[in-house]
C-alpha cells in the first residue's frame, strides 16, 4: 500500500505540473496573446496597401507627432523629478522619509479620469485659474498643455520609484570618496553616480515613455478631441473605432502595439544586463521602511 | 583600543552624515515643490470643490441611483477581476517559478503587455475579440454567454488590467522561499495539496493580499480598456470613471467632483491598507 503510494506520488506530481503549466498558458494565451495577435490581424484585415494608407493618413501622422511632442516633454521633466527625489531620498537620512515615498506613488492611485478632471477644476473655463487665464488669451485645458499636465500627473512616479531602489543599493560610499578625493558636487554626480545608476535610469525612462505614449484615460478628459490639434495616438484611435473605421483604427493601433512590445522588449534587455532591476520598485517600500523603524 | 577603534569611526565617519554628499537641501526642496505644484495642490482641488457646494449637494449627488449603481459596478467587478487575477496570478507565478517549458523567458516577458500596451488599444482588441462576430464572441453566444457590452465584458477588461500586479508581487517571494521546507514536510507524509495549503500558502498570504489591493486598486480607477467593451447603459454597464466623464462633458462640475471624492477615499483607504499590510509583513517576517 505504502510502496505503491510512493510509486503513485511521482507520477501524480507530473500530472499536477502538466495541468498547471497548461492552465497558467491557457490563461495567458486567452488574456494576453489573443489580444495582441487580433490587433495585428484586423489591421492587416484589408491588405498592406489599406493598413498602410491608414498609418500615413495626414491625421494620424499629426496624432503620431503630438504623441512623441508630448512624451518628449513630459520624460524629461519627470526624469529631473526622479534625480532628484531618488538623490534625497537615498543618499540622506531625514524625518518622514516613508510618507514621502508613499506621497510620491500617489498618481498610481488616482483614476486617470480623476487626474484630467483635476486639471480641468484648476485650469477650465469654471477653474480656480480659469479668469486668469483667458484674461491673457493662454488655453491650459482643451489644448496641448493641458496633455503634457496631465500626462505628467499619470506618469509622476515612474522614473522616481525604480531610481530609489537603484541609488539605496548603490550606498554612498563611492560619492563621499570621490568628494573627499577633491572632485566638485557636480563631477561625483556626472562622473560617479550617474554611471552607477544609468540601467536603472533607463529602465524608468522606458516605462515612463510607454505610459506616457500611451496614455487615454486622463489624455482623453483634457484634449477636447480637436483633429489633427489635440489627438494623440490612443485618442485617434478612439475616434477612428467610434466611426466603424475599424481597418484605420486598429492599424493606429498597431503602431502603439510595436512600442508595447519594444518596451518590453527593452525591459527583458535591461533586467538581463541588472536582475535586480526587476523587482526593484517593490523592493523600495520595504527598505525605505525597514529603515525608518 | 576602544578609543582607537573610536577615532578611526570619528575620522572615517563624520558624525552628521547628511553633510558629507551636497544637494540635499536642493534636490529635497525640488521633490516638495514639483510634487505639491503637479499632485498634492491639484489634488486637494478635488476635495476643496466638492466641499465648496455643501454636503447635502455633495450627498445628493453621491446617492443617486445612477451614480450608486456606477459605484457599485466599478468596484464590484474590480472586486471579482482581481480575484480572478489571484487564482490564475498564484498558477501563473508559480509556473513561472518552479517549472521549466519552452519559451519560458518570453512568457514571462509577456506578462508585463498590459503595463506596457496601451488602455485603448487593449479595450478594442478585447472587442473585437469578445464581440458576437470575434474570434471568442462567437463560440460564446453558441454556448449563450455574451461578454461584449455586458458587465461581464467589464470583468475582462479588468482582469486583463490587473493580471501582471499578483504574478509580479508573487514572483520573488516564491523565489526566495526554501524548498527544504516542503520536501520535508513531503518526507513526512504530506501529500501535495497539504503541502501546499499548510506549509506555501501561509508565507505567500502578504504577498497575495499585496498584488490582490493592487489590481483591485488599479481595476477601480480603469477607464480606456473599459468603456469599448462595456456597452456603456446607464445602471446596468456605466462604470464611474465614464460618468465622470459624461457628467464633465455635460458641464455638470459638481457632480463629477463627487464621484471623483468618493473614488479618491476609497482608492486612498486601500492604498494605505497595502501600507499597513506590509509594514505587517515585514516587520513579521524581518523583511525579505
Amino acid at each position: 500500500m505504502a510502496a505503491a503510494e510512493a510509486r503513485g506520488a511521482p507520477r501524480r506530481r507530473r500530472v499536477g505540473r502538466t495541468v498547471l503549466i497548461a492552465a497558467a498558458l491557457l490563461f495567458l494565451g486567452l488574456f494576453l496573446l489573443m489580444p495582441l495577435l487580433v490587433v495585428f490581424i484586423q489591421a492587416l484585415s484589408r491588405g498592406v496597401g489599406t493598413y498602410l494608407a491608414a498609418i500615413f493618413d495626414p491625421m494620424a501622422w499629426a496624432a503620431v507627432k503630438l504623441t512623441l511632442e508630448v512624451a518628449a516633454i513630459a520624460v524629461p521633466l519627470n526624469l529631473l523629478f526622479g534625480v532628484a527625489a531618488a538623490w534625497a531620498i537615498a543618499k540622506f537620512d531625514f524625518r518622514g522619509k516613508s510618507a514621502l515615498v508613499t506621497l510620491i506613488d500617489l498618481p498610481f492611485a488616482v483614476s486617470p479620469v480623476i487626474a484630467g478632471l483635476i486639471f480641468i477644476l484648476l485650469f477650465g473655463a469654471h477653474g480656480w485659474f480659469g479668469g486668469v487665464l483667458r484674461a491673457h488669451h493662454i488655453r491650459v485645458v482643451f489644448a496641448v498643455p493641458g496633455i503634457v499636465l496631465a500626462t505628467l500627473f499619470v506618469t509622476f512616479p515612474f522614473i522616481a520609484r525604480e531610481l530609489i531602489p537603484v541609488m539605496q543599493a548603490q550606498g554612498r560610499d563611492d560619492e563621499e570618496t570621490a568628494l573627499s578625493l577633491g572632485a566638485s558636487g557636480w563631477q561625483t554626480f556626472w562622473r560617479v553616480t550617474l554611471p552607477n545608476i544609468r540601467w536603472g535610469l533607463m529602465y524608468g525612462v522606458l516605462l515612463c515613455n510607454a505610459r506616457a505614449m500611451g496614455e487615454f484615460g486622463a489624455v482623453s478628459v483634457v484634449s477636447g478631441h480637436v483633429r489633427g490639434l489635440t489627438n494623440t495616438m490612443p485618442l485617434h484611435v478612439e475616434i477612428l473605432y467610434n466611426e466603424y473605421n475599424y481597418t484605420a483604427a486598429f492599424a493606429v493601433a498597431s503602431l502603439l502595439a510595436l512600442l508595447a512590445l519594444l518596451t518590453l522588449a527593452g525591459k527583458s534587455f535591461l533586467e538581463w544586463r541588472q536582475p535586480e532591476l526587476r523587482h526593484a520598485a517593490l523592493a523600495a517600500r520595504d527598505r525605505t521602511r525597514r529603515e525608518n523603524t | 583600543m576602544v578609543l582607537a577603534a573610536l577615532e578611526v569611526e570619528t575620522f572615517t565617519r563624520p558624525r552628521s552624515p547628511r553633510r558629507v554628499l551636497p544637494g540635499f537641501g536642493l534636490t529635497l526642496g525640488y521633490t516638495m515643490v514639483y510634487l505639491s505644484l503637479l499632485v498634492l495642490i491639484p489634488l486637494s482641488a478635488v476635495f476643496v470643490r466638492s466641499l465648496g457646494s455643501g454636503w447635502g449637494h455633495f450627498f445628493a449627488a453621491v446617492s443617486a441611483p445612477r451614480v450608486a449603481a456606477s459605484l457599485r459596478l466599478s468596484f464590484g467587478a474590480s472586486l471579482l477581476a482581481a480575484l480572478i487575477n489571484v487564482v490564475f496570478g498564484l498558477i501563473v507565478a508559480w509556473v513561472l517559478v518552479r517549472y521549466t517549458f519552452p519559451f519560458k523567458r518570453l512568457v514571462d516577458a509577456m506578462v508585463d503587455l498590459p503595463f506596457a500596451l496601451p488602455t485603448a488599444v487593449a479595450g478594442i482588441a478585447l472587442t473585437a475579440l469578445y464581440a458576437p462576430n470575434g474570434w471568442l464572441g462567437t463560440g460564446l453566444a453558441s454556448l449563450g454567454v455574451t461578454v461584449a457590452f455586458t458587465p461581464l465584458g467589464i470583468v475582462v477588461a479588468l482582469t486583463f488590467v490587473g493580471l501582471p500586479f499578483v504574478v509580479r508581487t508573487l514572483q520573488p517571494v516564491l523565489e526566495d522561499l526554501d524548498t527544504e521546507v516542503e520536501q520535508a514536510a513531503a518526507t513526512l507524509g504530506a501529500s501535495a495539496l497539504q503541502c501546499f495549503v499548510r506549509v506555501v500558502l501561509p508565507a505567500l498570504w502578504p504577498a497575495l493580499l499585496t498584488g490582490f489591493a493592487l489590481a483591485f486598486a488599479r481595476a477601480v480607477g480603469e477607464y480606456g480598456s473599459v468603456i469599448f467593451i462595456a456597452g456603456n447603459m446607464p445602471m446596468k454597464s456605466e462604470i464611474a470613471p465614464l460618468l465622470i466623464v459624461t457628467k464633465l462633458e455635460q458641464y455638470d462640475y459638481a457632480g463629477a467632483t463627487a464621484i471623483a471624492v468618493v473614488m479618491l477615499i476609497l482608492s486612498f483607504g486601500i492604498m494605505l491598507g497595502i501600507n499597513a499590510l506590509q509594514h505587517w509583513a515585514v516587520s513579521r517576517h524581518g523583511g525579505r
